[in-house]
């Protein structure tokens, strides 16, 4: 019963819904602020969904119905099992194992190829060239999100989540050593969520509205809710390795400060995509390889560095 | 060229007639390998209003009104290019008056024009930030507009022999605080143009055209300035008041969309130049003079430097009540065919930005052209190789072999 209601209300499905939606109105009202726009109500993105949840499913007649109808929910499941092994305000995550850092981040992985093999599968042309960009464009910018996540279990010598919370607790100033890590893992962030400036797969001017161009109704709107609470996984991932403020204080400030920190990594997140122009795949491909795969490794040396010297 | 199994890679996809990147219905067929194009088929037709023919079949007065709506954005355009070719034909000496009130229109409507390109050129690089930013400050330029003419868009505001409206003093104090937003918020959009990585990443390089290849294909207007070609019809052939202000063509050697967003931009600032010219100089008098309702034989060919390019209209006119022939040739007729050319081994994702560089207007050119053969029992229309033969005929019969030319030319073309 207690595990039921950990997978399906606090802080599995129902919760993460919710805050998932919460986090894209903030996005979306900030994006709107910063353009000089009014932005929409705080009820609009849940308004969005019961709307989806209404309209009819239309499956193409010469898609793989199977394959299109499933997609959506496995990016749901995937992002919302991973939560389970990321700790949300105290040290201690509600399951965790030996490596667990590795297993969110393949879990974080699942949503991008179900978009690839929904996009595929849905067989209209944008999709398809959709599904191909979201695909390539993962080569590029999940080396540098898994380099820049390593740097912290580096530190912390571990490679569990609830262990580099643990370490944290001992040496809380230890994560300013981390801090162009925590840039790397943000922009490697920012592809996963296909958010511009690497929306690309997505690029409503060039090919509609890319894997997504058939998706309708009920699917759809799953599609969304994984992407809402893949946001808000991914910002609490960062959160957990790159800002361990207030681990110690009791359950009610700690969600608190949170929630406070998941609202930064967004709003991060949404200047990036107000100020950016729309990279092509090539410039973004090269970008990564070029700049953010560097810049990771240089953090790795860093903390190999200090782990020799300063922490003997 | 290609193996059978290049092209197996190969695909088609429509861009249009139904497009997120496209303002209006038009297509375009890519065949893509991988993201890079290959080749592009363009194909109007979509917007075809009859316009010309429409206009045989009202009075001259009636047709200003009419030409005014071929497009929402360059409407003064169309419409002063009209009445000027009529003008022209009825010997009327348009007052300077409204010679200056006219320019006034125009030289707002290219910055309103300009401010909406710059928009939609950031909404098609997936920068929506700026195209809220620039159709804020697009409002100023439009309230202007309502509070001289009475509307946003199809100003209404010329006549034959002048103009409708007169501008009071006070009116000049607001478009000069306007114009005063603007040029700082101007300033701003050429900082943030010349300097912001990412637009500069998919802009320069993109869509490149020689001056050589601009001049054959006939570019008009910011599309030829931004490849070097030093052309302005404001400057070569002064119509309404820009004989007498002071102004610079601008131009630019870039050649690609990074120097047709400069070449806007900098237009921009010039046009604000001429905006306070004509507010300071603008002389006194009547704004009309009264036009006959019969408008004397003969034909006149106008032109006019439109915010897209250059604008030719000629009108005929047998004596009558209604011209014999109208004909529009609208910047983007000009400019079209270099976008096949820009387009070539360019990626996908460059696509909407190098069309929307040349800031099309399809419902402005979209023309159908049918010759019917008059002779014969059948009144069918002619296509291309029959139209070829009957020219060939045509000359023969009068002593010329043109096959007899062609051949030579292709023999020595093979030397």
């Amino acid at each position: 019963m207690n595990a039921l209601f950990l997978i399906l209300i606090f802080p599995g499905f129902l919760f993460l819904a919710l805050f998932g939606l919460f986090a894209e109105f903030i996005d979306r009202k900030l994006y709107a602020r910063m353009q000089n726009r009014q932005g929409p109500p705080w009820f609009q993105p849940l308004a969005d969904f019961i709307k989806l949840l209404g309209k009819e499913d239309i499956v193409p007649d010469e898609a793989n119905v199977r394959m299109f109808r499933l997609m959506p929910l496995f990016a749901l499941t995937a992002v919302v099992s991973s939560i389970i092994y990321i700790p949300l305000w105290k040290t201690g995550a509600l399951y965790s194992f030996s490596g667990d850092l590795v297993v969110v981040l393949y879990l974080l992985t699942l949503p991008t190829l179900t978009f690839f093999i929904g996009g595929w599968y849905s067989t209209s042309l944008y999709a398809r060239i959709g599904s191909v960009r979201s695909l390539t464009q993962m080569f590029a910018y999940e080396v540098p999100l898994f380099m820049g996540l390593f740097s912290p279990a580096l530190l912390a010598d571990s490679w569990t989540l609830s262990d580099i919370s643990r370490f944290y607790i001992d040496h809380p100033m230890y994560c300013f050593f981390n801090l162009i890590g925590f840039g790397v893992a943000l922009v490697a962030l920012l592809g996963k969520l296909e958010k511009a400036p690497f929306d690309i797969p997505e690029a409503e001017t060039e090919i509609v509205a890319g894997t997504f161009t058939e998706y309708s109704g009920r699917l759809y709107a799953f599609f969304r809710l994984a992407i809402d609470i893949e946001m808000v996984v991914g910002a609490s991932l960062l959160a957990a390795v790159f800002l361990p403020f207030g681990l110690k204080d009791e359950a009610a400030i700690g969600f608190l400060i949170y929630i406070l920190k998941v609202v930064l990594v967004v709003f991060l997140l949404t200047l990036a995509r107000t100020i950016f122009a729309r990279l092509r795949i090539d410039q973004m491909v090269r970008f990564c390889w070029k700049y953010l795969v560097p810049l990771a490794l240089l953090q790795l040396l860093i903390v190999l560095f200090l782990k020799g010297v300063l922490l003997q | 060229m290609h193996n059978s199994h290049e092209h197996e890679h190969e695909f088609k996809i429509p861009l249009g007639p139904q497009h997120p990147a496209l303002k209006e219905p038009e297509s375009f067929s890519i065949a893509l390998k991988g993201e890079k194009i290959l080749g592009v088929d363009i194909r109007l037709g979509y917007n075809h209003r009859g316009i010309e023919k429409a206009c045989e079949e009202r009075t001259f007065l009636q047709d200003v009104y009419l030409l005014e709506r071929i497009c929402g954005i360059c409407s003064h355009s169309h419409s002063t290019a009209y009445v000027q070719a009529v003008e022209e034909i009825a010997g009327l000496a348009v007052p300077p008056r409204a010679l200056y009130i006219r320019t006034l229109i125009g030289e707002l409507e290219r910055v309103h024009s300009h401010f909406l390109w710059l928009g939609v050129a950031g909404h098609e690089i997936g920068f929506d930030t700026l195209l809220m930013y620039t159709w804020r400050d697009r409002e100023i330029v439009m309230d202007l507009l309502a509070q001289l003419t009475g509307n946003r868009v199809n100003y209404g505001i010329n006549t034959i022999g002048g103009v409708r409206r007169d501008i009071a003093p006070e009116q000049g104090k607001d478009i000069l605080a306007g114009v005063a937003t603007l040029e700082e918020r101007t300033k701003y959009y050429i900082q943030i143009a010349t300097e912001e990585t990412t637009i500069i990443k998919r802009l320069s390089g993109v869509g490149i055209i020689s001056k050589e290849d601009a001049l054959r294909l006939g570019a008009v207007g910011p599309t030829a300035r931004a490849s070097g070609v030093d052309r302005d019809i404001r400057r070569e052939d002064p119509y309404a008041a820009y004989a007498e202000l002071d102004f610079d063509v601008i131009t630019d050697d870039h050649c690609d969309v990074y120097g047709r967003t400069v070449v806007r931009l900098k237009e921009l600032m010039e046009s604000f130049k001429i905006i306070r010219q004509i507010v300071a100089r603008i002389p006194d008098g009547p704004i009309a003079v009264r036009a006959p309702r019969k408008i004397p034989a003969g034909e006149a060919f106008s032109r006019y430097e439109a915010p897209r390019g250059e604008d030719v209209h000629y009108v005929k006119s047998n004596g009558g009540e209604k011209p014999e022939r109208v004909k529009v040739r609208a910047p983007t007729l000009a400019n079209v065919q270099t976008v096949k050319h820009m387009l070539k081994d360019r990626f996908l994702a460059d696509m909407p930005i190098v069309v929307a560089a040349i800031d099309p207007c399809f419902s402005c050119t979209d023309r159908m052209v049918g010759i019917r053969r008059l002779d014969g029992e059948k009144k069918e229309i002619l296509g291309w190789e029959s139209l070829r033969s009957f020219s060939l005929g045509w000359h023969r019969a009068r002593g010329f072999d043109v096959t007899i030319a062609e051949k030579r030319l292709h023999q020595l073309m093979e030397h």
